[in-house]
Parts: structure tokens; C-alpha cells; sequence
């Protein structure tokens, strides 16, 4: 009978998962949130910096990009004990995140920014509006609108890399899970378990994707 | 504080490193080859008429793309045994790599078929292929070349995604710089080093990928 | 005689090695319309693009209402103007470009609040109904909140007429505006022009339009390799060119 006796495990594990689930949701808005911040810079650096500011950016991401993000965890979390920055992991992981993070949507603010016709800043120049007003009103709502597939995308992949941060001792919805199956061995269960709870978060934001897409869809 | 780089136990072990990166990429390249069969078949059906074979193949890549593949890794070494299905490490992971792959191949194979012109199908036929003709001679090798930049990045991506296989034990890459690192405490070198190889290789793969793209491109 | 509104001074400009322009004089009095024509890389074109500064150029001058656009000169230092300055200065020219360049996130009526509201700080409902004020005048006063994806190429061409007449400017440039429409569109763009040259708006157009050139222009201009080959009233032009360059493109050009 194994169907009751896992349920009964999952109602004493509920506050457990329910507290790992929080973690990696914390881990995932904290990493998005400061990966977008610090991407949005990357992405204008690339697109409007000097020859000198575009190849410093340019070699960051393309570093970040060529390092699985486990090794960016790893490196994190060794390397800032190591210089006695004394990280704990869970900022540690968070750190790595967000700057595995700034990579991704530093190029999709780059690669929208650049899809944009030129003749789009002639005209606003032509009517007298400045950079500043150019990029504010004219740029930026349309590079917006084009990359935000792709960001709700990195939003997705983020929740994803969070369970990585289980290898370094983050006790995020993964390391609870296997906390629990290492006390009642049910890793059928719990690892299903888990494994569905993250499709519910990644369906959840990937449907969230495609309504915003459509809500901010140009009317043609 | 003075930590000073000394890069001298690193090249001690270089060795270790190399045998992990050649794991890494034949972890790799077996992964994604049964991948790309995967999601060659898949994305036909994806494109299918016939909602039958449509949404089998939708609801693979949904469910996959959502996944965080250490779930499906820690699942498929820990969990499946349970159900009798006894795989060992390399195994295991070879064939969640290969099943991500497909999944992701899948839905860069099906973008690439939605881009070949109805009317080259209709030729085939008028000059009396049959339909499996077609594919094996029309349409596979026009939409393979018109997928290779997105599929070098995919691949690229999946490439980093066999560090996971250091979460199980798997030595390659990730695992073996976990371990001098651990054993050496020149934890800033080792990770360098490790990333570097990473960087190396991945835009070794990039620049491959372009070669072949290169030497494929239709002549116009 | 009318009061010169631009005058331009040994205009030279050059992209690396290539002189696109070597040496352009020319005035242009209040309530001219001037049409430039003549064949691709000639540097019509590029002329009009100086007079809004969307092109450096590397020596001569453009004064607007005696004002020098662009460049500031001190003793023998030729500086560019600060990008506020110049962005000023493009306001007093209203342009419309061969691809209209509208901006795709705007409705009809918000294309043209644009520059009133962020450039000439209007109110926004003040700008609204000049804005409303405008697309009417162009026949569009019915298509203010549609996109312009909504709009057909030539409708879409109407709106950036209006968005930048309704700036009220000095001096206004056309580049091509009808040389991406569909033949049966071209008719209805044509007529604003003609409206607009009609109420005594200054105007340059660049266009390959023979006959509405010649129906319309007060001027016209013949850009030949980066010199004005020839210039005069329309009809002495295109009836008896006193070059063998301008008799040559006339020849090639269609006059439907």
C-alpha cells in the first residue's frame, strides 16, 4: 500500500516542502530581480559604450555564458570563502544566479535594442527630441515589448538553476526533498513530487509569458 | 588578506581535468546525437496534422522544457531503480541528457521545418517523390541548415548542462575540479582554470558549428 | 523679395574617403518649394539629411533664420553644437522620411503628440487637439487611435506629415516620401504636399515624382555627383536643360 503511506508522509512533510518551496522562490525573485537590474546595464553598455566599456562587457558575458551555472555556484561559493568575503550559501547561490542571470538578459536588451530600425531614432531626432527623450519614449517601449518573451523565458530558467544551489547546501525545495526521502526513502514519490511542484511554478510563469505577450502586442 | 595565486598544484592536476572535460564532452556528444533523432521524430509530430501525433509530442517537450534537469537526473539514479529500471551513473545520465535534448532540439527542429515553403512539398510531389522522399530529401536538409545557429546555441547549452553529471558522481569536468579543489584549497585557481576550459570549449563549439554552417550554406 | 529662411555655404561632407558633397551654395527664400532631383548617389539625399543634422558634415555652413545649425565656430575651432542644442535646431525642421518611420507603439494621434508635449512642453490636451487639428487636415481625422500597422503605407506617410507639420516648423524636408507606397497610393500623399505648398509652407523635397515637380516645385535643384548641376524654374528646366547631364537624367526619368 503504497499510495496512503505516501500521502502520510507528505502531510509530515508538508511544512518542510512548503518552507523549501518559499526558499526557492526567494532564491529565483531575488536572482531575477538583481540579474535584471544589473543586465539592463550589460545590455546598454553593449549597445551604447565605448569601444573600451563594450569589450570589458562584452568578455563578461561571453565568460558567463561559456561556464555552466553549477560551475558559477561552485566558484561562489568556494572562491568567496576562500578571500574571506565569508559568503553564506544561500547569497553565495543567489550571487551566481544573478550574475548568470545579467549574462542572458543583458543580450536580449542588446539583441532587442539593435532589432530596432534606425529610421525609428531619425525620426525622433527629427522632431527635436533629445537621447535621453529618444530612448525613454520611442527605444525603450519597443525594445520592451520585444524581449519580454524572452525574459519571462529567463525568469523560467532561473526557477530551474535554483535547484543547483542544493549542491551547495541551500535548503531550497530539491535539498528538502531529498532530506525527506533520506529519512523514508520514497524517492519515487518525493522526486516526482518535487519535479511536478517545479512544472506547476515553470508552467505557471510560461503561461504568465504568453498573456503579457499578449497584452502588450502592437495592434496591426 | 593575502591570498596569492599559485597556479602550480592546478597544473599538477591538469590531467584530471582534461580526462573530466573529455568526459564531459563525450557525455555530451552521445546526449545530444540520440537528441537530435529524438527531436528530429518529435518535431515532426510536434508539426503534425494529426492531433494524435501533435499532442504526445507537445506534452513531452512541455513537460521537459519545465523541468529542472537535476530533478530528472537525481530521479532517474535514485528513483527509477524502484520501479526495477537499474541504470548505472553514466547511463543515467546519458539518458536524461539525451531526453532534454530532444526536447529542446525538438522545438528548434520544429521552428526551422514551420520556415520551408509549403510549395517546395508540392514540388516534391509533383515530380512524384513520396512523402517520406521529401523529407529525407527537401525538407531535413534545407531545415538543417536553416536551424544551425540556433542549434548552436542549444547544443552549447547542453554541452554546460553535463556538469550536472558531478551531482551524481560522474567524473567529469565539474567533479574533478570539485575534487582538487577540495583536496588543494587553491580554490580561486582551480576554478579559473575549470571555467576557462569551459569558455575554450564552448566557443570551440561555436566556431565549429559556423564552420559547418559555412560549408553548408547554399550558394546565392 | 521674400526674406531668406536657409542658406547654405560650401556644404562639404564625406563618409571615410567618398566626398558625398563637395561644395553646395544655395538659399532658400520663406515660402519656397523646392524640389531636388537627380539620380541615386548624387547627394540629394544626404543634402537634406545635413540640414537636419542627421548627418555630420565635415566643412561649410547651414544657417536657418541666420542661425548656424549644427556647428559653432570659434576662430579657426569648428565645434559641433551640444546634443540639446541640436535637437533645438531639428525641431525648427519638420522632416518625412521614404519609410515613414512611425513609431509602432503609438497610436496616429500619440506619433504626433510626441514632440509637442516632450519637446515643446504643451499640455497634453492642447497637444491633443492639435494633434486631432492635424490628422484631419491630412484626411485622417478618423484614424487618431489606430496604430500604424492599422494604417495603409500611405495613410501611415500622411500621419508623419502631420506629426511633423504639427510641430510648426520653419522649414520643412521631404526624403522620398512617396517612393515606398504602392503606385495607387502615391496620389493621395502627393495632394497633402501640394496643400501644404499652397498655404506657403517653405519646403525641399527630394523626389523622383517628374511631374509633381514640375506642378509643384517653385525651384528645382538638379544634384549632380555631389554639386548642384543645374538650378531654375521648373518649366525653362525640364522644357530646355541647359546641360548635357540634366537633358541625360531627364531622359531616363519618367514623366507620368
Amino acid at each position: 500500500m503504497i499510495a496512503p503511506s505516501f500521502l502520510d508522509q507528505l502531510w509530515l512533510a508538508r511544512h518542510v516542502i512548503l518552507n523549501g518551496l518559499g526558499i526557492t522562490v526567494a532564491i529565483s525573485l531575488l536572482a531575477i530581480f538583481a540579474g535584471s537590474v544589473l543586465g539592463v546595464v550589460v545590455g546598454l553598455s553593449l549597445v551604447y559604450g565605448n569601444r573600451w566599456l563594450r569589450w570589458v562587457v562584452r568578455a563578461y558575458t561571453d565568460i558567463i555564458r561559456g561556464t555552466p551555472v553549477l560551475v558559477l555556484v561552485l566558484a561562489s561559493y568556494y572562491v568567496s570563502s576562500a578571500v574571506g568575503v565569508n559568503l553564506d550559501p544561500f547569497s553565495a547561490g543567489v550571487l551566481a544566479l544573478a550574475v548568470f542571470c545579467s549574462s542572458h538578459v543583458g543580450e536580449i536588451v542588446r539583441g532587442g535594442l539593435q532589432a530596432i530600425p534606425k529610421g525609428q531614432t531619425e525620426a525622433a531626432k527629427a522632431i527635436g527630441l533629445t537621447f535621453g527623450q529618444t530612448f525613454a519614449y520611442v527605444l525603450w517601449p519597443q525594445a520592451l515589448r520585444q524581449f519580454l518573451p524572452a525574459w519571462v523565458n529567463t525568469a523560467a530558467e532561473m526557477v530551474k538553476a535554483s535547484t543547483l544551489l542544493s549542491v551547495i547546501g541551500v535548503a531550497e525545495l530539491l535539498l528538502r526533498s531529498q532530506e525527506i526521502i533520506s529519512r523514508n526513502f520514497m524517492s519515487l514519490q518525493f522526486y516526482f513530487f518535487a519535479g511536478a511542484l517545479y512544472f506547476l511554478v515553470n508552467y505557471g510563469i510560461e503561461r504568465l509569458g504568453k498573456y503579457v505577450e499578449r497584452k502588450t502586442a502592437i495592434p496591426s | 588578506m593575502g591570498y596569492t595565486l599559485n597556479f602550480a598544484v592546478v597544473w599538477r592536476n591538469f590531467d584530471q581535468l582534461l580526462a573530466g572535460l573529455a568526459l564531459s564532452l563525450g557525455l555530451a556528444v552521445i546526449s545530444i546525437l540520440i537528441g537530435a533523432v529524438i527531436g528530429l521524430a518529435v518535431a515532426f509530430a510536434l508539426t503534425s496534422r494529426y492531433r494524435a501525433t501533435a499532442w504526445p509530442a507537445t506534452a513531452y517537450v512541455t513537460l521537459i522544457r519545465n523541468l529542472p534537469i537535476l530533478v530528472l537526473v537525481l530521479f532517474a539514479y535514485f528513483a527509477l531503480p524502484q520501479l526495477g529500471i537499474r541504470l548505472d551513473k553514466v547511463q543515467s545520465f546519458v539518458a536524461v541528457l539525451a531526453l532534454y535534448s530532444g526536447a529542446y532540439l525538438a522545438e528548434v527542429f520544429r521552428a526551422g521545418l514551420l520556415s520551408i515553403p509549403k510549395g517546395l512539398t508540392e514540388a516534391g510531389l509533383a515530380i512524384g517523390l513520396t512523402p517520406m522522399q521529401i523529407r529525407s530529401t527537401i525538407i531535413v536538409p534545407l531545415m538543417l541548415r536553416n536551424v544551425l545557429p540556433s542549434m548552436s546555441s542549444t547544443i552549447i547549452s547542453l554541452f554546460k548542462d553535463t556538469s550536472l553529471a558531478a551531482t551524481i558522481a560522474v567524473p567529469e569536468l565539474t567533479f574533478a575540479a570539485r575534487k582538487i579543489n577540495v583536496e588543494s584549497f587553491r580554490v580561486i585557481e582551480t576554478w579559473i582554470v575549470a571555467s576557462a576550459l569551459y569558455v575554450i570549449t564552448c566557443a570551440l563549439i561555436a566556431a565549429l558549428m559556423r564552420q559547418i554552417e559555412r560549408r553548408l550554406a547554399v550558394p546565392r | 523679395m521674400a526674406k531668406t529662411l536657409l542658406e547654405i555655404a560650401g556644404l562639404r561632407k564625406t563618409y571615410g574617403a567618398v566626398e558625398v558633397l563637395k561644395g553646395i551654395d544655395c538659399a532658400v527664400h520663406e515660402g519656397e518649394v523646392i524640389a531636388i532631383i537627380g539620380s541615386s548617389g548624387s547627394g540629394k539625399t544626404t543634402l537634406l539629411r545635413c540640414i537636419n543634422m542627421l548627418e555630420d558634415f565635415q566643412d561649410g555652413t547651414i544657417r536657418l533664420d541666420g542661425e548656424e545649425i549644427g556647428y559653432h565656430v570659434e576662430g579657426s575651432t569648428r565645434r559641433r553644437k551640444s546634443e540639446k542644442d541640436i535637437a533645438r535646431q531639428r525641431a525648427l525642421t519638420g522632416m518625412a522620411f521614404q519609410q515613414f518611420n512611425l513609431f509602432p507603439h503609438m497610436t496616429a494621434a500619440q506619433n504626433v503628440m510626441l514632440g509637442l508635449v516632450k519637446v515643446k512642453r504643451l499640455p497634453k490636451g492642447e497637444a491633443h487637439a492639435i494633434a486631432l487639428k492635424w490628422l484631419d487636415r491630412v484626411g485622417l481625422g478618423d484614424r487618431a487611435n489606430h496604430y500604424p500597422g492599422q494604417l495603409s503605407g500611405g495613410q501611415q506617410q500622411r500621419v508623419a506629415i502631420a506629426r511633423a507639420i504639427a510641430m510648426n516648423p520653419r522649414l520643412m524636408l521631404f526624403d522620398e516620401v512617396t517612393s515606398a507606397l504602392d503606385p495607387e497610393l502615391v496620389g493621395e500623399v502627393l495632394q497633402v504636399i501640394k496643400d501644404l505648398a499652397a498655404e506657403g509652407m517653405t519646403m525641399l523635397l527630394v523626389t523622383h515624382e517628374m511631374r509633381f515637380a514640375y506642378e509643384v516645385a517653385s525651384r528645382v535643384i538638379f544634384m549632380n555627383k555631389g554639386v548642384i548641376g543645374e538650378e531654375g524654374n521648373p518649366r525653362e528646366m525640364f522644357v530646355a536643360p541647359k546641360t548635357e547631364r540634366l537633358a541625360e537624367f531627364l531622359k531616363t526619368s519618367s514623366f507620368n
